[in-house]
């Protein structure tokens, strides 16, 4: 298995990315941000096609517009955390925007572009570069860089965001800086797992260790395995049986882990 | 293998295109509205619009109150799940769309509770979410054919509704409404407060439960016309439009209905003129109207 190139980048690759999932979804579960990921996801979509139909790198659109995406829903939200509705009415208008570029791009595109629209919607992990790899490894270790830096008034921020201010954190920039960070892991991800399912690796592993544990360290240690052990498990899965694709085996281990922790909560007693 | 089975997809998509096939907008709009009215197909597709709209500006208003739009968003995408589980096991695709929303929302009301804090309940919405998009990527995997149909799944068609379509949908609606009008009172109580709302016999956890079914109910049918992706279009932006202009909850329905069934005319007529898909002109309009509703009001 490990023979084959693409199997090779595929495992590393999936691995940064599934450790920045891991640890920036913990934080998405704790802050109750799932809903904000959630929207992210769908504006990767529409900045990926828009790159598509404007002819220039998807991955610079992709980026673009998730970081973007994080940063407006801090900034149009109280103290950074955006009301539901106003991110459900703004991302209905942006998935409606991707379609629009959908239809431009495939009307323009030669007839071999016209899976970018699934590609971007599924991933396509098995189809990444050596470049695609050095990218995330570099991205994956840029976030969890800034996660490092950002990780203890964060969690301060999240568990108390009113007394955190009075002691002078700045809640509300540490929020949209979170975003912009769950935008750069959300354009990540989209590569290896599409736009549609990268909610399951931020929102399952994370929702799985808080199931598990309420310490920070160790939960977030759990969700960061927790995502790595999806990604190699999916693709294991998925290179024994072809005809299953990677993006949906990996999603569907990660959301089998969240079942059984969810199971095992009563668990939780001894663990802490 | 990985990817190789989307990679013999023949040329671009047909469904989403073909609306311009009929002559451009003229300069007289008496003869445009004609055009409009005068083949079969878009008189489905106004009928079937206008159904979905009214039902749509109904429960997106409830579920806009309720604070709902995350439960709502992922029970629209478990729509494409259920299509995609119909199209690979050769049934009706009506029946996969009702049958995977109404399990997916009794998955959700298990996932909520009373005792649950916001962020596993979000988790567990999400996990829900992904696990049931995962499952509609394997079925469109696994049934190598429906490549073409993938987008309209996604983003929806209003080309080809036949009348039977039609009578389904407004059946379908008619119940819907039917039973959030008589569980209403109840259900606006239940929705604004409650804890007081327990507190005075009213049945909140039932309620959570009929309510994410209707939900699940309503999404299936509106995807049928505007995809999977695009439901969310049409239940959230009219009802949160319609909640910044009124708090009264009667002027509140019927205003959410009326701003749903505008941009569906609209969006409607639009794409019929246009090459541009009908989902773009629903989601733009509605957004543009919530824009408005928050600028001036």
């Amino acid at each position: 298995m490990l023979a084959q190139e693409f199997m090779r980048n595929a495992l590393v690759a999936g691995s940064f990315v599934a450790i920045a999932c891991g640890l920036v979804g913990w934080f998405v579960v704790l802050r109750a941000q799932v809903f904000a990921g959630d929207a992210l996801s769908h504006v990767a979509f529409t900045g990926a096609l828009a790159a598509a139909a404007l002819g220039i790198d998807i991955r610079a659109g992709l980026f673009l517009a998730t970081i973007l995406g994080g940063v407006v829903m801090g900034a149009l939200g109280d103290r950074a955390r955006a009301d539901d509705v106003v991110i459900g009415t703004l991302f209905a208008w942006t998935l409606g925007l991707g379609v629009l570029f959908l239809t431009i791009f495939t009307t323009n595109g030669s007839g071999s572009n016209g899976t970018a629209g699934v590609r971007v919607l599924f991933g396509s992990i098995f189809g990444l570069s050596t470049t695609d790899v050095r990218i995330s490894v570099v991205l994956a270790v840029a976030a969890v860089a800034v996660l490092a830096v950002l990780g203890r008034p964060l969690l301060f921020a999240s568990l108390d965001g009113a007394v955190a201010a009075a002691q002078g954190v700045p809640v509300r920039m540490i929020g949209l800086v979170f975003l912009g960070l769950v935008g750069l892991v959300a354009a990540q991800a989209t590569q290896a797992v599409g736009a549609l399912l990268l909610l399951g690796l931020l929102a399952a592993p994370a929702g799985a260790a808080h199931r598990l544990t309420g310490r920070p360290y160790l939960g977030l240690g759990l969700s960061a395995l927790f995502a790595v052990g999806s990604v190699w498990l999916g693709l294991t899965l998925s290179y024994v049986f072809p005809t299953l694709p990677p993006s949906t085996m990996i999603i569907s281990t990660a959301v089998g882990i969240y079942v059984t922790a969810m199971s095992l909560s009563p668990l939780r007693r001894l663990v802490g | 293998m990985g990817g190789s089975w989307w990679s013999a997809r023949p040329t671009c998509t047909g469904t989403m295109l073909t609306s311009s096939v009929f002559t451009g907008l003229s300069w007289n709009p008496v003869d445009d509205v004609h055009a409009l009215f005068t083949y079969p197909f878009m008189q489905h597709a106004l009928a079937a619009g206008t159904i979905v709209a009214v039902m749509a500006g109904v429960i997106g208003w409830f579920m806009v109150l309720r604070r709902q739009t995350f439960a709502g968003h992922t029970l629209s995408l478990t729509a494409f799940t259920g299509a995609s589980a119909a199209v690979l096991a050769g049934v009706p695709i009506v029946l996969g769309y009702f049958t995977v929303c109404g399990l997916g929302a009794l998955a959700l009301a298990g996932a909520s509770g009373p005792r649950r804090s916001q962020g596993t309940e979000s988790a567990a919405t999400g996990s829900i979410q992904a696990f049931a998009l995962g499952l509609g990527f394997l079925f469109v995997s696994l049934y190598h054919g429906v490549l073409n149909g993938l987008d309209s799944l996604l983003f929806g068609t209003f080309l080809g509704i036949t009348s039977s379509q039609v009578l389904v949908l407004l059946v379908v609606a008619v119940v819907a409404i039917a039973l959030v009008a008589v569980a209403a009172r109840p259900l606006l109580f239940a929705s604004v407060d409650p804890d007081v709302a327990r507190a005075s016999g009213v049945r909140v956890q039932l309620l959570g439960l009929g309510f994410l079914l209707v939900l699940g109910l309503s999404v299936a049918e509106t995807s049928q016309i505007t995809g999977a992706l695009l439901v969310f279009a049409l239940l959230v932006t009219p009802a949160a439009t319609a909640q910044r202009l009124t708090t009264r909850p009667l002027a509140g329905v019927v205003l959410s209905v009326a701003l749903a069934l505008l941009v569906t005319w609209l969006g409607l007529a639009l794409a019929y003129f246009s090459v541009y898909p009908v989902g773009f002109y629903i989601t733009s309009l509605s957004f543009a109207l919530y824009v408005l509703a928050r600028v001036f009001a």
